[in-house]
């Protein structure tokens, strides 16, 4: 499986966000709270729609959420 | 560090042990009520079709029953909720598995079609077709326990 390129804050995020667990996140995004965890973990890249939904949750900027480094993958 | 099974790893589990079962027994069940002491029962095409159709069926009401048991159990063992819903992570998963088990039952029907064309029996084309069948079902729900665990 390839690494995934896509880093994500949003385990410090739920903490900032009142410690907000993984399945209040989940719910307020419509996902499982596994498809939380694999996001967390870089198991799982979401879709853009999904992305949008975690930054509306925090409501902070897409990108202070999710950041792209491709050069990781070159290392 | 050792991560804990998910519930979409149980599931996927309990589908391949009932697969494996329900295809066991059934032909377990098949063979000593129409074949044993009827060898010639295997060319005969009607008994291929009634065997087909009736596995169908039953395969998915014991597969529905084994899941609503082991939802049951589940419960009462780990007090875990199934999810209700399926999220684009699931679909995703769903997806490549069958895509998985698209290109295995190709192949087993390829080979199917091989056996015909060698003049062999037109039971090894049938027993052939179901075993196909069965390895693509196994695949897809290995493939899905890879996804869930190694991530997509």
């Amino acid at each position: 499986m390839s690494k995934c390129l896509i880093n994500n804050n949003i385990r410090k995020l739920r903490f900032h966000t009142n410690e907000m667990t993984q399945q209040e996140l989940a719910d307020k995004t419509g996902v499982t709270r596994q498809t939380i965890v694999a996001i967390e973990n870089g198991k799982y890249s979401p879709t853009l729609e999904l992305a949008f939904r975690i930054s509306l949750v925090f409501q902070v900027p897409i990108q202070d959420v999710f950041t792209f480094n491709p050069e990781e993958n070159l290392k | 560090m050792k991560e804990k099974i998910t519930i979409q790893e149980k599931q996927v589990l309990v589908s391949v042990i009932s697969s494996t079962l329900i295809l066991g027994f059934y032909s377990l069940y098949v063979y000593q009520k129409y074949i044993a002491g009827n060898p010639e029962t295997l060319n005969d095409f009607k008994f291929w079709g009634r065997s087909f159709l009736f596995l169908i069926p039953v395969s998915i009401v014991v597969q529905i029953i084994i899941h609503i048991v082991f939802a049951i159990i589940n419960k009462i063992i780990t007090n875990e909720d199934f999810p209700s819903i399926t999220d684009e992570r699931d679909k995703l998963i769903e997806l490549k598995a069958i895509r998985i088990s698209h290109w295995i039952f190709i192949v087993g029907f390829v080979l199917s079609m091989g056996a015909l064309t060698l003049n062999m029996q037109p039971y090894v084309m049938f027993i052939t077709l179901i075993f196909s069948g069965f390895i693509a079902s196994i695949a897809s729900e290995i493939a899905k326990f890879y996804f869930y665990r190694k991530g997509i």
